[in-house]
């Protein structure tokens, strides 16, 4: 029983990240009609502020100390970062600890700011384009942005701990007589996710915002006609999209070291996700992200692998296969919806 | 009328002869240049550096480049030398490879087979590289080496730690001077017994792929051999990013020990989701629960942080040793890199240093020469003390490293300590040891 909750608590854990990176691909396929592939790089892109204010955060001043020695046997360079200098050690070791955390506060305006460039500057120009071009273009895109990302950070994975407070484990089976331990930041991590979901479908539901986008959702033109200008809330919805996923990356790096690449990991099963949950449909991608999560998590376990060999490469795909052969609009997909 | 005393059949008889008198110099300059692929005919030798420059082992790549670069410029008689200065064989003098000066070109692997092979090939045949090196992986190797084989230049290979290089895939143009896993079993085992005891039950996290295999294979027998139990082997796949899911069940198998049969991006991701399952924190059996990673690289642990401390391992060389030929090599790379270089540099530069010595003895590049210069060589002064060149299956022989990772480092680059250096006849093995057995050494092929 044990190691069921604990498979489950896996997979709502991995289906948070699936589902927020979900939720910001349906918002941009919802409102512009584009299948955005350089999603999984804003993913990445999140990740890397945190990367980027830990580095901020640590940026030193050196002194020599004669008595010890490098690598080289010169006297050792020992650096003090600037924080710990300003603010005294104690309260500059807590900003550098809450550094993750603290990343969400920047990564905001920048991942929005990355979101509406990306969005003017490159993505409005596709449109009116076949989706295989948005496709190509996008991925292009993708490509480029973790070969910057890899210039800058190089190839290595680069730890960005959790704050120590936030650090270890929780028994969260004391309650019920088991003996459940997991760790606290994935623990975080799920609520994060819920509450950033929640958030969402909060603001697409209870503002007028929101219910002006979910009508251009619905029917673009007669939006326009109503004299909104619809194109420029749903440029702000990309840019929120954007933020999403940003946000979401920077809350991963603790539990998996960001690298370059981990949006490209991401990327594929998050449109898989898509089309189980039904393309344009915002309560498809969640549910679908963590119910994959969690067949995921069980097609791991040794029971399933020695069953079937092989079950947890293929898990999420045989399931995907399944859906669209049953319900071929997905779990929860809108008629009308990438069907001409 | 003159008579002429031209003939028809004189002319054809003269023409065959002096046809013959321009040709000769040819043929014999054509037979000359047909002995062996890309013979050097100017005053420059070209050599092959294949390393992976982009994708997940970039950073290692670069790391063997650069050491790579170091090991030409020593070999032309730049910088202060390095380990020429401490190489056992005095056969190079600093002016080149037999006079020649080196020069190189690079590949990127991509740590794909396809892809390595195709760089390789490119370099051989379009930039007439006459010796391939380096890379990062063993599926990498094994491609590449089959690849050189055929097309007769020498493979000398980089980090690749299965123990399929050298034994089924194993070929006569091929040389490893890195380790392999099952040397890294036989010097783990010993160290985890007197460590951790003997009667352990272990649960192996093992990369799904060749060198994944080989190396669960080696640890699984020489922990075995030590009483330990194995609990369980679980494949993991290659794509993995987060391990959670396979790290809860060892919460309950009973196991007390997890052995991580990964490397890179892998090993620093199911560590790092073990060490925030609190597997260390754990008592399991009345004993404390342990770690193993069975390879580790400096580049590695660096990727790994805090969570490394403690977790043994094992390692081809470090740059902590204090022999002679360790401390000309960090010199040279330190004071002109910023930093200390990894083992798979070290290897690498090896490599390069080995190639051009043994062309000095067998005073050709002629891969033949070459191959019977590097037939049971035994040298020192590279870094890895006392060293030998088997002839049966071009495996160096050498002492292993067991290491650990720093439990109060000084700095970024003390993120590991030795805790033994392992003899080389306690990781020595017969060429027909089974873990080796099916290959077939064949002979050296000069190509051309």
């Amino acid at each position: 029983m044990d190691s069921i909750l604990l498979q489950i608590l896996n997979g709502l854990d991995k289906g948070s990240a699936y589902a927020l990176i979900a939720l910001g691909l349906t918002l941009i396929f919802g409102t512009l009609g584009v299948v955005n592939f350089a999603h999984g790089a804003l993913f990445m892109i999140g990740a890397f502020c945190a990367v980027s204010l830990q580095r901020l955060l640590n940026l030193s001043f050196e002194t020599i100390d004669e008595t010890q020695k490098d690598f080289l046997g010169n006297p050792l360079k020992v650096k003090t970062p600037y924080v710990e200098a300003w603010f005294g050690p104690d309260v500059g070791a807590w900003i550098i600890d809450w550094a993750v955390p603290l990343a969400l506060l920047i990564a905001i305006p920048i991942m929005l700011a990355v979101g509406y460039i990306m969005e003017r500057g490159l993505i409005k120009h596709f449109y009116k384009r076949p989706h295989a071009d948005q496709i190509l273009v996008t991925f292009g895109l993708a490509i480029v942005l973790q070969e910057i990302v890899k210039y800058f950070f190089g190839a290595n994975p680069i730890q960005t701990p959790p704050p120590d407070a936030l650090n270890g484990v929780a028994n969260i089976g004391a309650a019920l007589g088991m003996d459940i331990v997991y760790p606290v930041w994935r623990i975080v991590y799920f609520c994060f996710a819920t509450l950033i979901i929640g958030g969402i479908f909060a603001f697409l539901q209870f503002t007028t915002f929101g219910m002006v986008v979910r009508a251009g959702m619905a029917d673009r033109e007669t939006v326009g006609l109503l004299g909104i200008n619809i194109d420029r809330r749903f440029t702000i919805m990309f840019g929120i999209a954007a933020a999403v996923a940003g946000l979401a990356g920077v809350m991963y790096g603790p539990i998996n070291p960001p690298n370059y690449h981990m949006g490209m990991d991401f990327l594929v099963l998050s449109f898989v996700v898509v089309v189980v949950g039904g393309m344009g449909s915002l309560p498809g991608a969640v549910l679908a992200g963590f119910l994959l999560g969690i067949l995921e998590s069980f097609a791991s376990t040794t029971w399933a692998t020695t069953t079937i060999p092989g079950i947890n490469q293929i898990i999420i795909y045989l399931v995907a296969i399944i859906v669209l052969l049953t319900r071929p609009r997905g779990l929860m997909g809108r008629k009308g919806v990438m069907e001409d | 009328m003159t008579k002429s005393d031209v003939t028809r059949r004189g002319v054809l008889k003269t023409g065959a002869v002096a046809g013959a008198g321009v040709a000769l110099p040819t043929i014999f300059t054509a037979s000359s240049a047909a002995a062996y692929t890309n013979e050097p005919t100017g005053g420059s030798v070209t050599l092959g550096f294949n390393v992976p420059q982009t994708g997940p082992y970039a950073e290692e790549g670069n790391d063997e480049l650069l050491a790579q670069q170091l090991a030409v410029e020593h070999l032309n008689g730049e910088g202060d030398g390095g380990c020429l200065n401490t190489f056992t064989s005095k056969a190079l003098k600093g002016n080149g490879i037999l006079g020649k000066k080196v020069e190189f070109v690079t590949g990127d692997t991509q740590t794909k087979s396809d892809a390595a092979r195709a760089s390789a090939k490119s370099m051989i045949e379009k930039d007439g590289a006459i010796m391939i090196n380096g890379g990062s992986s063993s599926g990498v190797a094994v491609a590449v080496q089959g690849l050189c084989q055929e097309a007769g230049v020498i493979f000398m290979a980089g980090l690749t730690h299965a123990n399929d290089t050298t034994g089924k895939d194993k070929k006569a143009n091929g040389f490893r001077h890195f380790f392999n896993a099952y040397m890294s079993g036989a010097a783990l085992a010993p160290v985890l017994a007197a460590e951790m005891g003997k009667e352990r039950r272990a649960y192996h996290l093992t990369a799904d792929y060749n060198w994944g295999w080989t190396q669960e294979e080696s640890i699984v027998a020489s922990t075995e051999a030590m009483g330990w139990e194995t609990v369980n082997t679980v494949k993991t796949p290659l794509a993995s990013t987060d391990f959670s899911s396979y790290i809860a069940p060892v919460l309950n198998s009973g196991a007390d020990v997890l052995v991580l049969n990964h490397y890179g991006g892998n090993m620093v991701n199911s560590l790092t989701n073990a060490i925030q399952f609190g597997l260390l924190d754990k008592v399991v059996n009345n004993k404390d629960f342990k770690i193993v990673v069975p390879l580790y690289s400096e580049l590695m642990a660096a990727g790994a942080g805090e969570n490394i401390k403690g977790v043994l391992g094992s390692m081809n060389w470090n740059w902590q040793l204090q022999d002679e030929g360790t401390k000309a090599f960090v010199k040279s790379f330190g004071e002109k890199y910023g930093k200390p270089p990894s083992n798979s540099a070290q290897t690498c530069y090896a490599q390069v240093l080995l190639y051009a010595d043994a062309c000095e003895r067998a005073g050709t590049f002629n891969p033949c020469g070459v191959v019977e210069a590097l037939e049971g060589f035994e040298f020192d002064g590279l870094g890895n003390g006392p060293t030998l060149y088997r002839a049966d299956d071009h495996q160096c022989f050498k002492d292993v490293l067991v290491v650990r990772g720093a439990l109060n480092p000084t700095n970024a680059y003390d993120t590991l300590e030795i805790v033994e250096k392992t003899p080389v006849e306690q990781v020595t093995y017969a060429p027909d040891h089974p873990m080796f057995a099916g290959g077939d050494l064949g002979k050296c092929n000069p190509g051309a």
